[in-house]
């Protein structure tokens, strides 16, 4: 805080360390929020890297390539690696970079808190992908961790779950620091309902974390000390209950999907009215939906346990619950097309991926509202229908919203404009592959294959191969979007302020590329009048 | 009538996905996209609500995705649109966006709930069978009798689905998805399964059956299957809870016989439990 | 300039602490839910089946001779061999409000003195709060001699107010030898 404070004391704007303490002390936002970024892209190589050793391996029937242990292993790490590890420091990320600039703050409020936050992240996954090495192999009970299974893993177990300890330490204190910086950070005059979506999506999502994380804190020391210490909260054998974990975990999981999926939402929402050229439509209503939705995500978790035997009374409240999560999501999707109705459209990058995101999101949107059915649920769950459900949610969904976050703010951040021919390639290439790699997911498990599994009956083969081509192509494609990023900073051609006729808000008011310290002189009404032209 | 029409329609979609991507197998191209329909009374009931759901998504699609695609090429830059920039809220588009979506649900929940009931209702059960689940096995226990045995992968899947075994799967029939004992139960009666398991969590699922139910140690979960008169045959089905290791190596093959042809069968395996026996240990015979 | 900052850095601590304060509140709400869950499972009508390994106080009512229902004894055991387990009776035909008593067979084969102790299960689940044990050799550990073998007594009532939608309830036990737990092997 101190820091901030002299930070800002400072009168010359560029002053900052060189080398590489530049990084390791950063409390800059910018900086910081670089770092998050360049990790989460690694770590979504890394992450894409396994997924594509689980597609190989099912790329035809038989075991040709791995272990089934191994291929449990990958299924596990997969997902803890593009949850923790890419989706979810890339929000931090754009965070660190977006809200002091959009809400008129010289940084963000807690900076030192920032750098601690950021660096427990490389110790945590180093610790994490160091399970690959261990006796045992990495965890192979899935990213659920249900016990009993998850209590046989071997050296890895405490491994796993002092890396989660970690990673959940850093969400927590990013997510204490984005609502400090909302809260108080503001620029005279930027009352809430001013706010850009972005940081509103933002500010609940950080609220759903310090609300759950630390419920998952919870349940994972559980299971270190049923495991270690004797205790049996989870064990039959000693009075526990294996189902209780599922409850729990799911408490903390379902919200996890919103936090995923809500500052998606939010990009989006600049990015449409951009370059729609026109105001976002029904803008509080999307505050309200967003809201609606947080709350709502508290209340539906047993749906995905259905088929653990619950009465008939939780099983209606969950499923009715589940559905009703369709409406605010509805008033979105619709909000969103009533922005593009009557608009000037123009498809820059940006808005081809957003455009992705409208439809695809929408389709992951109905196979989940088909799994709310719980009759039909005890069919889909635990099938590859659930899946091509949450990868639609996840890829084409948080993903494209990222890179479309990443496209529409990368001239502001380095000032300078980027490859756009190539960077429609990367998006035409991304948004066939990824249907091709999910959509015949669906089918697999309509048609009746369990997921995580290594080998499967001949009759899934040629689904099997078709996805598993669609990830080859999806996955390498994917290579385009650092060689897009660095050949922008190192040769890109010179960016106006505002790249974007149609983009209103105060990080255009800036100059490209953004000033090291954000606004160090609050903005001045009119200019946050200008900004706030939803 | 509706449903004809529906599965003519969904049959065409089926089709043309099938020739589009998967021609070696066009024959058989509706099974591979859609659930089955079943062979018990339930898993007709859940077909149905599928399909309903399915049908309502694919009318909401039509309109979202028809609205969607409507405004990108109507509103052009490239075209001339200008932007009306006053059109940025009206709350009477609000609510109706808000009240119609929640109408479909209640259209939808109410067959929902319906089924769900009937789901529920395990009353005037006749048969009850024991299913316990083991890293990596089935066993099955017929109650009040003294038969019992254990389900395992068959020989020739569990050959060949060993690392690098160079045995082509498409030669071995059924693979992954034979065992060597099926569990046995008879058609047009209601059978209960007793379902749990030794070690962690498993689920049994015969997709034909129209549903799946975890299998958790220390628990014991209830399900009821009554399989169509005519009906009878083989089904296939797997674990579908992650288990360990060979999660994906432990199907479940369930033949249904009629309910003569069951007694039958029953009387033998008493018989032969009953001459195998040792002095008379009541603890449920294993075969 | 620095009183405003001043008051900022304060204001900032502040929602620091609150949020911290917060983040330490969820992490303690989530051991919270363990006791939470049978509560909830209680009241909800989900069944807390954890009430079946204590003993109910409940009297006998008048017997609802109109209505039978049948009760199945299940025995489980997670170690094949080691232990013998069985029901006496695999199933009864009782009449709700009626005191009934069954028994089970236990025999310790683990070739030495142990103790284990039998963990209820119900199925279905919902009806746990409708199953009523005066007596059962559940609530307490059991200690075994080797080659001991016993015969453990269970007295129940099944609820007059059982919903009229069930006539079948199956009680299992699963016996766990206290030298090993679920989940390793």
């Amino acid at each position: 805080m101190a820091t901030h404070a002299q930070a800002a004391a400072h009168d010359d704007h560029d002053h900052k360390p060189h080398g590489w303490r530049r990084w390791v002390f950063s409390t800059n936002h910018k900086d910081i929020g670089t770092m998050y970024l360049v990790f989460a892209c690694t770590m979504f190589f890394v992450g894409g890297t396994m997924a594509l050793v689980i597609r190989a391996e099912l790329f035809q029937p038989g075991l040709q390539f791995v272990d089934p242990q191994f291929f449990n292993s990958m299924t596990a790490m997969h997902a803890l690696v593009m949850i923790f590890g890419a989706i979810m420091p890339a929000w931090v990320g754009l965070a660190n970079w977006m809200i002091p600039m959009q809400i008129g703050a010289p940084d963000m409020a807690l900076p030192r808190l920032n750098n601690l936050s950021f660096w427990i992240l490389p110790f945590a996954f180093t610790l994490l992908l160091g399970t690959l090495f261990v006796p045992g192999g990495a965890p192979a009970g899935g990213w659920t961790m249900y016990p009993p299974l998850a209590l046989q893993g071997g050296d890895s177990f405490p491994m796993m779950i002092f890396a989660i300890h970690l990673m959940g330490a850093s969400s927590i204190l990013g997510a204490i620091n984005v609502v400090v910086t909302i809260m108080n950070m503001r620029a005279p005059g930027m009352n809430l309902l001013k706010m850009p979506l972005f940081v509103w999506t933002w500010l609940i999502t950080a609220y759903l974390l310090v609300a759950v994380m630390p419920v998952l804190a919870g349940a994972v020391t559980m299971l270190l000390t049923d495991h270690f210490f004797g205790t049996s909260f989870f064990a039959a054998s000693g009075g526990g209950d294996p189902v209780m974990f599922q409850h729990i975990f799911w408490f903390f999981g379902h919200p996890e999907v919103y936090i995923m999926i809500l500052p998606a939402f939010g990009v989006v929402s600049e990015i449409i009215p951009t370059f729609s050229r026109k105001p976002l439509f029904g803008y509080e209503s999307m505050v309200y939906a967003t809201a609606a939705i947080g709350f709502l995500s508290f209340i539906v978790w047993a749906h995905h346990m259905f088929t653990v035997g619950m009465p008939l009374a939780g099983q209606l409240f969950f499923m009715l619950a589940t559905m009703l999560i369709s409406v605010p999501t509805g008033v979105k999707i619709f909000n969103w097309c009533a922005t593009m109705t009557r608009g000037s459209l123009s498809f820059e990058p940006p808005m081809l991926f957003a455009l992705a995101f409208l439809f695809l999101f929408t389709i992951g949107g109905f196979s989940g509202l088909m799994l709310a059915i719980v009759p039909a649920d005890f069919q889909y769950q635990d099938s590859y229908f659930v899946v091509a459900h949450f990868h639609y949610v996840l890829v084409p969904g948080s993903l494209f919203a990222i890179i479309g976050a990443v496209y529409y703010w990368l001239p502001k951040w380095v000032g300078r404009m980027y490859d756009q021919t190539l960077a429609k390639w990367h998006f035409w290439l991304s948004a066939i592959f990824v249907n091709v790699l999910f959509f015949p997911q669906h089918f697999l498990g309509l048609a009746g294959m369990p997921r995580r599994i290594p080998d499967y009956a001949t009759q899934f083969a040629d689904w099997n191969m078709v996805s598993s081509i669609g990830a080859f192509g999806f996955g390498f494609s994917q290579l385009l979007l650092p060689y897009i990023v660095i050949k922008c900073v190192k040769a890109g051609s010179k960016a106006a302020d505002r790249p974007w006729d149609g983009a209103h808000g105060l990080e255009w008011e800036l100059p490209s590329p953004a000033p090291f310290h954000s606004w160090e002189t609050p903005p001045s009404a009119a200019i946050i009048a200008r900004g706030a032209e939803h | 009538m509706t449903r004809t029409m529906q599965k003519s329609a969904a049959a065409l979609i089926g089709c043309a996905f099938a020739l589009l991507a998967a021609p070696a197998h066009a024959a058989s191209g509706w099974a591979l996209l859609n659930m089955p329909e079943g062979v018990t009374e339930l898993s007709k009931k859940i077909y149905d609500l599928h399909m309903m759901i399915f049908w309502w998504c694919v009318a909401i699609g039509i309109f979202v995705f028809g609205w969607m695609i409507w405004a990108i090429v109507a509103f052009r830059k490239s075209k001339g649109a200008v932007a009306n920039t006053a059109m940025v809220h009206s709350t009477k588009a609000e609510i109706i966006w808000t009240l119609i979506p929640v109408g479909i649900l209640v259209a939808m929940s109410v067959p929902s709930a319906r089924v769900l009931i009937d789901i529920e209702d395990a009353r005037n059960t006749e048969l009850t069978v024991r299913v316990t689940a083991y890293q990596w096995k089935w066993q099955y226990q017929y109650l009040g009798t003294d038969v019992g045995y254990y389900s395992t992968l068959a020989h020739e899947s569990n050959t060949a689905r060993q690392l690098q075994s160079g045995i082509d799967p498409q030669t071995v029939p059924n693979y992954l998805l034979d065992v060597d004992h099926p569990l046995v139960v008879p058609a047009g009666t209601k059978v209960r399964l007793l379902i749990t398991a030794q070690d962690v969590i498993h689920a049994w699922w015969v997709p034909d059956f129209g549903m799946k139910k975890d299998a958790i140690p220390g628990l014991i979960n209830e399900m009821w299957i009554k399989v169509d008169t005519d009906k009878t045959g083989r089904y296939r089905g797997q674990c579908a809870e992650l288990c360990g290791r060979d999660h994906g190596f432990m199907p479940i093959v369930v033949d249904v016989l009629s309910k003569g042809d069951f007694e039958a069968w029953l009387a033998t395996q008493q018989a032969t439990v009953k001459q195998a026996a040792a002095p008379a240990t009541a603890a449920p015979s294993i075969s | 300039m620095t009183e405003p900052r001043e008051q900022v850095k304060r204001e900032n601590a502040r929602l620091t602490a609150r949020l911290a304060l917060m983040a330490l509140g969820s992490f303690a709400f989530g051991f919270a839910l363990v006791p939470l869950y049978d509560v909830l499972c209680a009241v909800t009508g989900f069944g807390d089946q954890k009430s079946l390994a204590r003993a109910s106080e409940a009297a006998p009512q008048a017997a609802d001779e109109s209505r039978t229902v049948t009760v199945e004894f299940v025995a489980d055991l997670p170690n094949v061999g080691s232990w013998e387990f069985r029901p006496v009776l695999t199933s009864m035909q009782v009449h709700p409000g009626k005191l009934y008593e069954t028994r089970f067979v236990a025999k310790n084969l683990t070739g030495h003195d142990t103790v284990a102790q039998a963990v209820p299960s119900i199925a279905p689940g919902s009806v746990a709060g409708y199953f009523h044990k005066t007596e059962c050799f559940c609530f307490t550990p059991q200690k075994f001699s080797q080659g001991e073998e016993r015969v453990l007594p269970v007295r129940f009532i099944v609820d007059r107010a059982l919903p009229k939608h069930l006539d079948r309830i199956t009680l299992a036990y699963t016996f766990y030898d206290q030298s090993i737990r679920v989940g390793q092997r």
